[in-house]
């Protein structure tokens, strides 16, 4: 791996108007790395991808790509390539002269592009098809005939704009795992951005995820799911009950808290720094939550309680329980083990739960807002 | 299909069979019969190619009959020629309020009668006219400057009238064309011309195809514009097919003309679909 990143934005800025798109984003993606931008719509991301593309001028900062800016270079001159959210194939073509077009605009010979065409096509799984119209392909073969037209131009840095967006859902599991192979058999630094965090959690080496213009956090999928470092993080990558609380006090590490419903709760500090009496928005993950039948089970987690099953949403192994709390009343979304023991829990049912307060992390909350 | 379905069928499709049948098919029928008449004697015909004999033996004729050809396929092209960056600019580069705007600006000479605005280029472009004075008040021109009844008149006249039926086809297919299609091209290192040649032409062909087909057309069998602009001069087949039927009664040689004329915008069309590899029915469902 070499040692300058292959793509460096340094304190890029973005503004339409009074409007700031993206806030003095830094970051750098290493040689060969898969980097996802995971964030709501409207947080900047794809603003982000056009700057890098060169569709659209930042109003501020530097953009480097082999340690070279780039601000003043052309998208057609950039050494970048971009997937396109509906990909974007020109039906006017073949796929042999779509996946060849760029090699035809550097002014390449004709021999030489036909046998670079039918090598990345066999690259992508897809020999011999080079002679068809774009339309005889299914979703997952256009997806592939996408990137084997950029890939086909060796770029520096692969963009890549939601591609799984307009597939449907079981060839998206499946394209998430050829898009992942694709990347480490070519060994190029991808740059993928998505609303969907399954997307970026299951590909990514690193992901950022984004909200309002700015990096929230930077990390590998393990961190941020484990350890989010803001509250928004916490909220968005992966699912979690939240809980508005105010601290009552800390003991070696660990806050109690109350929330206005009058819960006694205990967690993590994850910000560092917080004090009792602060407003605090406390996430607890629902896998994290252990259930049981005797209280005592459960009764030494740190956190616990007794609920009773407001509805079942089976979904499988993903299936989860709605528990309303027998004292505050409130909702709380919780995993159903697999494991055979809950199946035949019924809607009304009263049930145990606990968890640990290592697995409750705790966040300021400025002016109330959860 | 049943009875009642089958009447309902041919009462709906009566009225586009009688179009064409009384209004196409039957004139057409009696024109040609007319047109293979001889007059011998008074009220005393044969029946011989002797109309279109006088045709091919008249050098007038056919070099008039050539020019209206060429002056209409350049005038298809100029005005494609002109058309293809205004339908880009309103399809591509404008939205909303402003792309509705110059829509309509293009629309807006169509509400007056083809006659008016052939007289305003007149008033325009006559010796006493407004560009004539504005020349000789500039000190540009000495004299007055007379620049109708010439080509360029006729040419300018036929542009303008039928750059709607241009842009219109041009703007609806340029619509159609995604915006990353364009950006793709550029991202994959094209130019703005190889997008132009290699993308956007051949996106836009269909409309290109039916843009020129309907100007070709109109300028062919354009009357008023070549005869009001291009004066006595201006030596425009329809002119002819005018004189022989209206000026000098002579019906036969006028339908021989007229069937001439059919033959001759049918192949040119058919020659053009053919060079730019497009089918009829293609380009009219597109469009």
């Amino acid at each position: 791996m070499s040692q300058t990143p292959d793509l460096e934005c340094r304190e890029i800025v973005k503004k339409f108007d009074d409007f700031t798109a993206v806030d003095q984003v830094s970051f750098a993606v290493p040689q060969g790395t898969f980097f996802s931008i995971l964030g709501p719509s409207g947080c900047g991301k794809t603003t982000l991808l056009r700057m890098i593309a060169g569709f659209q001028r930042p109003s501020g900062g530097d953009l480097l790509i082999k340690g070279r800016s780039v601000l003043e270079v052309p998208p057609n001159q950039r050494p970048v390539s971009m997937v396109f959210q509906h990909l974007a194939l020109f039906p006017m073509m073949n796929i042999g002269a779509n996946v060849g077009f760029g090699l035809r605009q550097r002014g390449v010979n004709k021999v030489d592009i036909k046998r670079q065409v039918e090598r990345v096509l066999e690259r992508v799984g897809l020999a011999g098809v080079a002679e068809r119209p774009v339309s005889s392909l299914s979703g997952g073969q256009k997806q592939r005939v996408a990137i084997a037209r950029c890939m086909v131009l060796e770029p520096d840095v692969l963009l890549l704009d939601e591609p799984l967006g307009a597939l449907d859902l079981k060839l998206r599991e499946h394209m998430k795992i050829e898009l992942k192979q694709l990347q480490s058999e070519f060994n190029t630094t991808f740059v993928y951005i998505t609303h969907d965090q399954s997307e970026a959690l299951v590909m990514s080496d690193q992901i950022a995820v984004m909200n309002r213009g700015v990096f929230e956090q930077v990390g590998t999928a393990r961190e941020l799911y484990y350890q989010p470092r803001t509250a928004f993080v916490a909220g968005f990558v992966g699912e979690a009950n939240r809980f508005a609380a105010r601290i009552e006090g800390t003991e070696a590490g660990t806050l109690s808290m109350v929330t206005p419903e009058g819960r006694r709760l205990r967690g993590t500090d994850a910000e560092g720094g917080l004090g009792q009496g602060a407003e605090v928005s406390v996430f607890v993950r629902p896998e994290a939550v252990r259930l049981a039948r005797q209280e005592q089970e459960v009764a030494a987690l740190g956190n616990s309680g007794a609920g009773r099953v407001a509805s079942i949403l089976f979904n499988g192994a993903n299936s989860q329980i709605i528990l309303r709390d027998e004292v505050t009343g409130a909702d709380l979304n919780v995993a159903l083990p697999q494991t055979g023991e809950f199946r035949d829990l019924a809607q009304g049912d009263l049930i145990h739960f606990g968890w640990d307060p290592e697995q409750t992390r705790v966040y300021g909350r400025a002016g109330g807002a959860l | 299909m049943t009875d009642r379905f089958k009447l309902a069928f041919y009462l709906l499709l009566a009225p586009l069979l009688l179009w064409l049948v009384l209004l196409i098919l039957l004139p057409h029928l009696g024109m040609f019969v007319v047109s293979l008449r001889e007059k011998v004697g008074i009220r005393e015909y044969d029946t011989s190619f002797a109309n279109y004999a006088v045709f091919f033996n008249e050098p007038l004729y056919w070099n008039t009959f050539a020019r209206t050809a060429y002056m209409s396929i350049a005038a298809t092209a100029l005005t494609l020629l002109i058309g293809f960056p205004i339908a880009y600019y309103i399809a591509k580069l404008t939205r909303g309020r402003t792309k509705t705007t110059l829509f309509l600006m293009c629309l807006i000479p169509f509400w007056v009668s083809e006659l008016v605005r052939t007289f305003g280029w007149m008033i325009l472009l006559r010796e006493t006219g407004i560009f004539s004075n504005l020349f000789q008040s500039l000190g540009l021109a000495v004299g007055p400057v007379e620049m109708l009844y010439n080509d360029a008149a006729i040419m300018t006249g036929l542009v303008y009238t039928s750059m709607l039926f241009m842009v219109v086809p041009l703007v609806t297919t340029l619509d159609s064309l995604d915006d990353s299609l364009i950006e793709a091209g550029y991202d994959l290192g094209a130019s703005g011309f190889a997008i132009l040649r290699e993308i956007v032409i051949p996106h836009a062909m269909p409309g290109i195809v039916s843009g020129c087909i309907v100007v070709f057309m109109l300028s062919l069998g354009n009357y008023l514009t070549p005869i009001l602009l291009g004066g006595k001069d201006s030596l425009w087949f329809t002119g002819l097919i005018y004189d022989q039927f209206i000026t000098r009664f002579n019906w036969e040689l006028g339908s021989a003309f007229g069937f001439l004329l059919l033959g001759l915008s049918s192949l040119i069309v058919f020659l053009g679909l053919k060079l730019s590899g497009q089918s009829l029915s293609k380009t009219m469902a597109q469009s």
